[in-house]
């Protein structure tokens, strides 16, 4: 297959870009001219070749620098990682849910072979080479969760359900636009979605919870969500808000182009077989606004989303410093032609 | 709902295990290993009779991790649907059935402290799998297991021997009572109840220990409970414009199936939610039969529970 | 009195007795004695008999609530200086509980959050806990950047007691921590930093 892993920084001097490979496979979000909060969950099956949405598990050329961002995160923030001791088993569930998904779907770079509880891990662009004891702790070097995530993209929720309602009871968040694993752990499914602005009165979050909480095994979901990120920093934390925040005063309609990303987050949810709980994963890519234009259908909706998006939403999604400069660096790339339905480019 | 996910097994054992009560077997064709699951699982088995397609929900009752078989066993009702008749008689080893992947409604709250499970007669079987758990998990429980009789009792010395001075048990015939206030009373904070069995005994316990002060979290239950029959009526599909009859002894669900249309269900007894449906119109009255609609919700007339629910009247018009 | 905010803002439904419960467990501090005297114009025969009062004058010292509360004859009626006594102690009594004990709390918001928190600890189920505020609307806030708390918090932006950043009050609360979450209100433009509003006194 050729996955070629980039070396690339996410901080300081931010080398992260995208090869045309990956601007081409990037999961566009907006499938019309305007955006409002909705469910939008569809089943999590196999998508088209070379899309994000191949694999339920997606690795990609960032995958080396990713995890070394990681890393950093959490030498620096050890909270970022953490997990309620009731949720050991759900731990347990995820290793088994991303070890056998990375071995299925890319056997040149990671391997598992298992016998019984007696499994055999490889993971060959990390050097990584690990025999362990399935459900027993003393034969890893990290708690599971934290072991299995240190080697594989995205951030991870597990959640508990019980009492008719979700939990979010552990989790790694170390590239999340701007929520706090550490202040959220233990709220319910309502609560920690509390601060998202208009979707609690159209009913969003209970039709969701709904649907969530019939989920079963063998049917994973997915969805996207999008914000925008000033500079390709994967970790925007509110914990360190004080240190990136004044990125975002940093925009001018020269650098658009190469500071203003959007930042789309492909989320999936599967049930896990021994917890019973769901595994909420989300999965960030950033593209920034010169990559995006080269689509030119993406480059004219992206304009009329931002242009038409309600204020709250924007508030909420910190955009509204630089979006007015964003808005009008966009005008050059929409002609007024009609955009056709759906996200990929014509 | 499609069953696309559902499993092809085969009957590897049938076997009568104690008076009515009989175990099954289950293996895959192709020989591939079965999901595991969590404690308290249980799985909706396909059986056709005939032109006759019958689903009933079976708790899981082996080891969870164990993905080379799956077990469940099967009390015979005196009961004019005959699902239970149907796996006592027609079910034999070799017999084939599709079954689905494990859902769970009844699971273990792994904060609990304790876990204190009470269980009546055929109650037993979800909690096989969740004891099997908790043992592995080590977390602390007690089982107390009432039944008629000795021979119609299931597992017995199968539960004493596998977990000795934690099982409890207490037959009818030998005037034992379940001491159900002593248990109520004095069990450590934190401690989770769960109960399974005959409706009145779940109905008993629920009351119990709220008027012991134990508060609805910590109070878990899990009723079989078949859909209620009732007088034959029709219901009409406004989206798939069909009029079909649902017979005495038939759910909305099994006859809106029945004629080849699609809904969603997942538990098949009234306790999940996932067969909700609009009511756009009703000659008669709602009869709810399921434990998951608010009383609000019942009284409105405009939400049914399919799987249990039924009407009395002649007609009632749904958005399916 | 406590201003509405988003969903994951506790809300106090008030004092009601559990008439079912085997012992009655009752935290007060403050005006929250108040709020347990107003309870006990509905409590059934017997309720304090099997009941344990915990309170704390805090700033309602010298009102006479210790002799009024003395007065439902409690089965233990218990005070202490300060609230970190009244936890201590709590604490303790939720350690020899058992399940059919009622947990009620009444009293300021951090109060309340730090009771709550314990409850959970010992493995009460939160929604099972009867809470009602009383008195003050202050806050204890948490600095979501170096995570210190910093407690009585009556304004909006507030300078953190630990790190000194210019803090703005959110409405979003967590049980666990028993606080809300203060964010740096200056981060994009420092040093601008909006006008102080009394808005939790």
């Amino acid at each position: 297959m050729g996955l070629m892993f980039k070396n690339e920084t996410y901080r300081g001097d931010f080398t992260f870009s995208n090869s045309p490979e990956a601007i081409r496979r990037f999961p566009f979000p907006f499938h019309e001219d305007k955006y409002m909060y909705t469910v939008n969950i569809e089943p999590h099956v196999p998508g088209p070749k070379g899309s994000a949405y191949e694999f339920p598990i997606d690795i990609d050329e960032h995958y080396l620098s990713d995890m070394a961002d990681r890393a950093l995160v959490l030498r620096d923030d050890p909270l970022r990682c953490q997990g309620l001791p009731h949720m050991i088993t759900a731990e347990w569930d995820l290793v088994e849910l991303l070890m056998t998904s990375m071995a299925r779907d890319y056997p040149e770079h990671f391997s598992l072979t298992r016998e019984g509880d007696n499994w055999h891990w490889i993971n060959r662009p990390m050097g990584i080479d690990q025999k362990f004891i399935f459900g027993d702790i003393a034969t890893l070097p990290y708690r599971p969760m934290e072991y299995i995530t240190r080697q594989c993209q995205g951030d991870f929720n597990l959640l508990d359900q019980r009492d008719g309602d979700l939990w979010m009871d552990a989790g790694i968040v170390t590239s999340q636009a701007d929520w706090s694993l550490d202040f959220d752990v233990g709220m319910s499914f309502k609560e920690w979605h509390a601060p998202v602005p208009m979707a609690h009165e159209i009913g969003v979050f209970d039709r969701a919870l709904k649907f969530l909480l019939n989920m079963q095994q063998g049917r994973p979901v997915r969805r996207l969500n999008w914000t925008m990120t000033i500079n390709p920093r994967l970790d925007t934390a509110p914990e360190t808000y004080h240190k990136w925040g004044t990125d975002r005063a940093t925009v001018t309609p020269e650098n658009v182009g190469n500071k203003v990303h959007l930042r789309v987050e492909l989320q999936g949810l599967w049930r896990l077989p021994r917890s019973n709980a769901i595994v909420f994963s989300i999965r960030a890519y950033l593209i920034k606004m010169d990559e995006l234009v080269t689509v030119p259908k993406w480059g004219r909706r992206l304009h009329r989303v931002l242009k038409s998006l309600p204020d709250p939403i924007a508030d909420y999604k910190g955009l509204t410093r630089y979006r007015p400069t964003t808005i009008e660096w966009l005008s050059k790339y929409d002609d007024g032609a009609p955009t056709s339905p759906g996200v990929w480019p014509e | 709902m499609t069953m696309s996910t559902d499993i092809a097994v085969r009957v590897s054992e049938a076997e009568t295990i104690a008076q009515d009560v009989k175990r099954f077997r289950f293996v895959t064709l192709d020989g591939s290993p079965l999901p595991e699951f969590s404690g308290g699982a249980h799985t909706v088995v396909t059986m056709h009779d005939g032109d006759r397609v019958r689903r009933n929900p079976y708790s899981l009752m082996g080891s969870p991790s164990d993905g080379s078989s799956y077990q469940i066993s099967v009390l015979r009702t005196v009961d004019s649907r005959g699902g239970s008749a149907f796996m006592h008689d027609k079910v034999k080893t070799g017999s084939e059935l599709m079954i689905s992947r494990p859902v769970n409604l009844f699971p273990v709250d792994r904060r609990g402290r304790k876990h204190l499970l009470i269980a009546g007669g055929i109650g037993i079987t979800p909690f096989m799998s969740m004891m099997l758990q908790l043992t592995r998990e080590e977390r602390p429980f007690e089982l107390h297991y009432a039944n008629r009789t000795a021979g119609r009792a299931a597992y017995v010395s199968h539960l004493q021997s596998a977990y000795g001075h934690r099982v409890h048990t207490y037959f009818d015939d030998k005037q034992q009572m379940l001491p159900l206030a002593r248990l109520l009373d004095g069990q450590p904070l934190g401690t989770h109840l769960y109960v399974c069995g005959p409706s009145g005994m779940i109905d008993w316990v629920l009351k119990s220990a709220r008027e012991a002060g134990w508060p609805d979290e910590n109070v878990h239950s899990e009723r079989f409970q078949a859909p209620p029959s009732g007088k034959p009526f029709t219901v009409t599909l406004a989206r798939s414009k069909k009029t079909i009859e649902v017979a005495e002894y038939q759910s909305v669900l099994e006859a809106v199936e029945a004629a080849g249309v699609d809904a969603p269900y997942l538990c098949r007894g009234g306790a999940c939610g996932q067969c909700e449906t609009a009511v756009l119109s009703c000659e008669g009255t709602l009869k709810h039969n399921d434990h998951y609609l608010p009383d609000d919700e019942k009284a409105s007339g405009k939400k049914i529970m399919i799987c249990v629910s039924r009407i009395d009247g002649t007609n009632v018009v749904l958005d399916l | 009195m406590l201003s509405p905010g988003i969903i994951s803002r506790p809300v106090y439904k008030g004092l009601a007795p559990d008439a079912h419960a085997k012992h009655n467990l009752i935290a007060a501090e403050g005006e929250g004695a108040a709020a347990v005297l107003d309870m006990a114009a509905k409590t059934p025969e017997g309720f304090f008999a099997r009941s344990v009062i915990l309170f704390c004058a805090t700033g309602s010292a010298g009102k006479g609530y210790e002799d009024k509360l003395k007065a439902l004859a409690p089965a233990s009626y218990w005070d202490f200086p300060t609230i970190p006594t009244s936890i201590f102690r709590l604490k303790g009594a939720l350690s020899t509980a058992s399940m059919g004990t009622r947990l009620y709390v009444a009293g300021t918001e951090p109060f309340i959050a730090s009771v709550m928190k314990e409850a959970i600890e010992a493995g009460i189920d939160y929604k099972s806990v009867i809470t009602e505020h009383r008195g003050s609307a202050k806050r204890r806030v948490q600095c979501v950047h170096c995570k210190g708390f910093t407690e009585n918090v009556t304004a909006s932006p507030f300078v953190c007691s630990h790190c000194g950043l210019s803090l703005f009050v959110r409405d979003h609360f967590s049980r666990r921590l028993a606080a809300f979450q203060g964010v740096c209100v200056d981060a994009e433009a420092p040093g601008e930093v909006p006008p102080v509003e009394e808005l939790y006194k």
